[in-house]
């Protein structure tokens, strides 16, 4: 009844090729975006910026570049904590080698590094296909998670080879606080998001889809396999490369090689599954799942026994944070095995001919 | 209603909850000090942690259980961190504005430590680091809010060495030795190499590394080196799994593990309890404590915490090596605490400014020691605005196959060459920050 | 010369016992070809009830004979496994017939936090021993050509061996009963079994119980040799490279595999590894096996992975 297009006719071929079609759409991302920008630092804590919104932001913005190699060009890859680590150990030298380095262009350059990275590990996904192109990408993994630990000029020589950054400004802007912390991310997250958005539906992001579809049929019919697939991990580092560099100049500010580890390999590439390969709003979906329910657990289950009167330890909570989790990922996947961007979509679906369905 | 139905009506639901859960905690007005306590109680170093961890509750139940600290009651909150840098930080988040105000941090982790060193004085929150973290935090000229109290690796590094010059026979006849550090490969791991490149220098033994991947569950490579190197001593710096999986592959390659030092992070029950005879004669040094199970605090917990049911962990654990350094711990926090009072009003909740100030002016005397329960496990600690550390004392503990008995003497590291690393790398990293060192002033409120 | 047959001898061994893992990955992606992210979780939890039952056993039913002790540990353990491959196959596998890789890999991730955690509540998280009976001291062989003998590791002899009857027993089981061959239909082409009768669910049932026992067997070795905590679940990442670069669905590959990863990644390691400052062995292992796979896609002893249009 509110959902549906009557009367709204496109009269030009750009407005038929809109990101969002639908009107009530665009008022709502509208509206989300507003509120995000405007309404979410009136109303959050603290705590609610650091530990929940910033981790999820960039979560989900590295979550958009595995997507984008994962999802839309079927290239699965295990080595996306290796690329977050380039960014944010190029993004660091850039920053501190050079002085009066501006902070985003660090960033840039940090991503920009993660894709000539991406590009090189990116090389055998010619030859090799499928879990095998995934086991072969923990090479990446492993190398960089060593080559961050040995080579002494990535950390500045420091000799227990960890970094820190501070002083993060922006044309005169400090960036302290929460707030601004959160704002900042803000910003990269939806320039990018929309710039993958547009890039998945151009020329290219066809490419990438008919690779990942079938991509012998893809060659035959003239898309150069070599071209696609690379820039897909190309595109695909330098978004995670950012997120990365971000990921530890804005959240941690001091970092190790262990904080982009294979455990965030894997982290990045469940979210993207979870939430829904190919839909650049599924790897929201999934960093919000993968993020927000261990802490929403960590919090909810003392309090749940705090009901009964049962004082659990907190390695009971994490042992059965641990379960739920897991039971709840298996359980997601029976109910709907494309992720919550699909189930989403069905829900907009349904809400097209609520109340009249048939 | 269909899965489907169920679960978009569940998602909201749980929107609506979390968001009600996920609020702080009202600022009431503190009656009591709060401790945050970040353990990891699960994962990879679980049981390394949890000794830790049984101990400070402990001895925290203790302090409550003499009174509090002059009549204030100590509260505290358990989190899980799991070793995980970023769970670590969002422990930190979670719990730095509850209760009142978290009084210190103790991180438990060298990457927890690093990522807080940049919060910490935002928030105005001292650190406590006991034993680990940077060796360089001793300078309280620059690292204002952290206190590697006790010692640092720089300090172990220093007194494996003098031991080791001790047993040939003076550090002139280390000449011409070598000495293979194997070694966790993460900073934590690389800590002491700098100091003993500086001995090497110094005394002209050769230095080997041999770094092991974490969490160092495959050794086999590192060992054949050893064999076929044929080091005079090995140190071993390594937590968790590295550690035992190190002494049975020593036994595997037959290396004499007399002749192998561990930091004191690699001189606990757990490393050695599971090789039992086939770690006997491994030595260790230790943070001035080893396996207490006589010391009078101990006595003291087992009475007035397990004797009325409200210990923390094990009857058993009480005593052990990391359970003594958890308490440790503790009893510096409190010590902290209640230097603050004598400033800023005896019975009274201390903010996270005061009690950096006590941690700065700690005095702990042996006679303070021996009263607080101490005698015979602690030396005096006294801390100033320069040195955050406080003590430099350190002694060699060897594993007979069943338990932990001292094998020497007390060692000070030797200030002489600690003090001027210390300054440079503190000083390198002030101007990396862009901070000023402290000036006397500021030392002096 | 002698140190390098030290390393080589070394390096055989460790390759045995990743290939000891790497069978687990291998049987369930050929039965079922489902990658089986859980296989790290199960080995941990495998040992985990062996390492408890070993303890309480005798303290239960009052016995002091260690062997006993093993066998019934071992025989209960085997039977929690059988338990929790019916659940498994009961609870997840059968919802998600016919889905695709990524969707199963993510299901098995679930499983395997899920045992993670149970896993720890059950029996703890501390570190267990398991003991049975390996000798820990080195012995010495051909001391007369070498000076001092070439040093070989004993309880890793012992592995090897246990692991080679396995791998016997697997290869017999899968050629010579009907049950086996099965499984090998199975791993084929699951509609064209389904279609001759073969029932679906009950082979899964018995490749996740088989691999359940190999994860056993793993864990019993790898919780003598390391002692039973938590770690021992990320063994499975060095066995990654040994399945890959053998074959995802092949048993013999694994073993191959996992002696030339094994011997590579410690020759690696010993004499290039000093002049890059150490620490090379685990991400040489990933590019040994990336190299092989440049000239043979899908693994030495894998299917060929034939795509149509």
């Amino acid at each position: 009844m509110i959902y549906r297009e009557n009367g709204q006719f496109k009269t030009s071929y750009r407005e038929d090729q809109q990101i969002f079609p639908i009107a009530q759409d665009r008022w709502f991302i509208l509206a989300l975006v507003a509120f995000a920008f405007v309404g979410v630092p009136l109303l959050a804590d603290e705590y609610f910026f650091r530990a929940i919104l910033i981790p999820f932001l960039i979560l989900s913005l590295a979550a958009i570049g595995v997507n984008i190699l994962v999802g839309y060009c079927g290239q699965i890859s295990l080595g996306s904590g290796a690329f977050m680590a380039v960014g944010a150990y190029m993004a660091y030298n850039a920053f501190i080698r050079v002085e009066g380095m501006p902070l985003i262009a660090a960033l840039i350059i940090g991503g920009l590094c993660a894709t000539i990275v991406g590009i090189i590990f990116g090389i055998p996904s010619l030859r090799v296909k499928g879990l095998y192109l995934a086991v072969a990408t923990l090479a990446a993994q492993f190398f960089c998670d060593w080559a961050f630990l040995r080579i002494g000029w990535f950390t500045n020589n420091n000799p227990s080879g960890s970094v820190s950054v501070s002083n993060l400004s922006v044309l005169g802007w400090t960036i302290d606080t929460p707030m601004e912390k959160y704002l900042f991310c803000l910003t990269f997250v939806v320039v990018f998001a929309l710039l993958a958005k547009n890039l998945v539906r151009s020329a290219i992001g066809r490419e990438w889809m008919a690779i990942r579809d079938m991509d012998v049929a893809a060659a035959v019919i003239g898309i150069r396999p070599v071209y696609a697939k690379l820039s897909a991990f190309a595109v695909s580092s330098f978004i995670i490369g950012v997120a990365g560099a971000l990921w530890g100049f804005v959240h941690l500010g001091s970092w190790e090689p262990a904080a982009f580890s294979i455990d965030r390999s894997f982290q990045l590439l469940f979210m993207v599954i979870i939430g829904g390969l190919g839909s650049i709003m599924g790897s929201f979906f999934g960093a919000a799942f993968i993020v927000l329910l261990p802490i929403f657990l960590n919090q909810f289950l003392p309090w749940l026994g705090g009901l009964f009167g049962i004082a659990i330890s907190t390695a009971t909570v994490s042992h059965t944070e641990h379960m739920i989790f897991g039971a709840l990922i298996v359980w997601f996947l029976i109910v709907e095995p494309h992720g919550l961007a699909k189930l989403w979509s069905i829900g907009k679906q349904k809400l097209r001919i609520w109340p009249f369905p048939h | 209603m269909k899965p489907r139905s169920a679960l978009l009506a569940a998602a909201a639901a749980s929107a609506l909850l979390s968001s009600a859960l996920l609020g702080n905690a009202a600022y009431a007005q503190a009656k009591e000090q709060f401790f945050p306590v970040l353990v990891y109680r699960t994962g990879a170093f679980a049981p390394n942690g949890v000794p830790w961890a049984n101990g400070f509750v402990d001895y925290l139940k203790l302090t409550n259980a003499r009174g509090g600290i002059n009549g204030v009651k100590i509260v505290w909150e358990e989190c899980e961190t799991g070793y995980a840098t970023d769970r670590g930080v969002e422990c930190y988040e979670r719990l730095k504005g509850k209760n009142g105000g978290a009084t210190m941090f103790q991180p438990l982790s060298t990457g927890i430590t690093f990522a807080l060193t940049e919060k910490a004085p935002v928030d105005k929150i001292p650190l406590i680091t006991a034993g680990y973290g940077r060796s360089e935090s001793q300078d309280g000229g620059v690292f204002k809010w952290n206190f590697p109290l006790a010692g640092t690796y720089w300090v172990a590094a220093d007194v494996l060495i003098q031991h080791i010059g001790k047993k040939e026979g003076g550090l002139a006849n280390l000449k011409g030795k070598k000495i293979a550090l194997v070694y966790h490969d993460s900073p934590f791991g690389k800590e002491p190499i700098p100091l003993l490149q500086e001995r090497a220098a110094m005394h002209g033994f050769q230095l080997s590394l041999l770094p092991v991947t974490s969490p160092g569950v495959e050794q086999k490579s590192t060992w054949l080196q050893i064999r076929q190197q044929r080091p005079d001593y090995i140190l071993l710096w390594g937590w968790g799994v590295m550690n035992s999986t190190a002494l049975k592959e020593a036994q595997a390659v037959g290396y004499p593990r007399e002749k192998m030092y561990g930091v004191w992070w690699a001189g606990a029950e757990p490393d050695v309890k599971d090789v039992g005879m086939g770690a006997k004669g491994y030595n260790a040094i230790t943070m001035q404590h080893g396996a207490e199970p006589n010391a009078p605090f101990i006595k003291e917990i087992l009475e007035k915490v397990h004797g009325k049911g409200q210990g923390t962990g094990p009857k058993e654990e009480v005593g052990s090596v990391l359970y003594v350094r958890g308490a440790m711990s503790a009893m510096l926090a409190v010590e902290g605490v209640r230097a603050a009072q004598e400033r800023f009003g005896k019975g009274k909740v201390m903010t996270g400014e005061q009690v950096r100030w006590g941690l700065e002016n700690l005095n702990l005397t042996q006679a303070k020691l021996d009263a607080l329960g101490f005698k015979g496990v602690m030396r005096p600690i006294s801390t100033s605005c320069q040195d955050h550390m406080g003590a430099a004392w350190a002694r060699i503990h060897t594993w007979d196959g069943t338990k932990w008995q001292f094998t020497s003497d007390w060692y000070q590291a030797d200030e002489q060459i600690i003090k001027p690393m210390v300054r440079a790398a503190a000083d390198k990293y002030a101007a990396e920050k862009k901070i000023q060192r402290r000036t006397p002033q500021d030392c002096q409120s | 010369m002698a140190f390098f047959l030290e390393t080589l001898f070394g390096g055989l061994m460790a390759g045995m016992l990743y290939s000891l893992v790497a069978l687990g990955f291998v049987l369930i992606f050929k039965a079922s070809g489902v990658f089986n992210f859980a296989q790290g979780a199960m080995v941990l939890f495998a040992a985990l009830a062996m390492a408890r039952f070993s303890e309480w056993l005798p303290q239960w039913f009052g016995f002091e004979s260690l062997l006993l002790a093993n066998v019934l540990a071992f025989a209960l353990a085997a039977l929690l496994m059988f338990a929790l491959a019916w659940l498994i196959e009961a609870l997840v596998l059968r919802h998600l017939v016919n889905q695709e890789g990524a969707t199963l890999l993510m299901a098995t991730l679930g499983i395997a936090y899920f045992i993670d955690g149970l896993g720890q509540t059950i029996f703890g998280s501390d570190i267990y021993q398991i003991n049975i009976g390996m000798p820990k001291d080195p012995i010495f062989v051909l001391e007369g050509t070498f000076e001092g003998g070439l040093l070989l590791n004993q309880e890793d002899l012992f592995a090897a061996g246990i692991a080679a009857v396995l791998v016997a027993a697997l290869s017999l089981f899968f050629q010579k009963t009907s049950t086996g061959r099965a499984l090998r239909a199975v791993a084929d082409d699951h509609q064209a079994a389904q279609s001759i009768g073969i029932p679906l669910n009950r082979i899964w049932v018995i490749v996740w119980c088989v691999a359940g026992i190999v994860a056993l067997v793993a864990g019993m070795i790898w919780g003598s040799k390391l002692g039973v905590q938590f770690s021992l679940s990320t063994v499975a990442l060095r066995a990654l490279p040994v399945i890959i670069l053998g074959g995802l669905t092949s048993v013999p590959g694994a073993i191959v595999g996992g002696l030339i990863i094994g011997v590579g990644e410690k020759l690696s390691e010993v004499y290039l590894g000093p002049y890059v400052g150490g620490g090379i062995e685990i991400w040489f292992a990933y590019v040994l096996a990336l190299v092989f796979l440049l000239f043979r896609p899908q693994g030495l002893f894998g299917e060929k992975i034939i795509d149509r249009v």
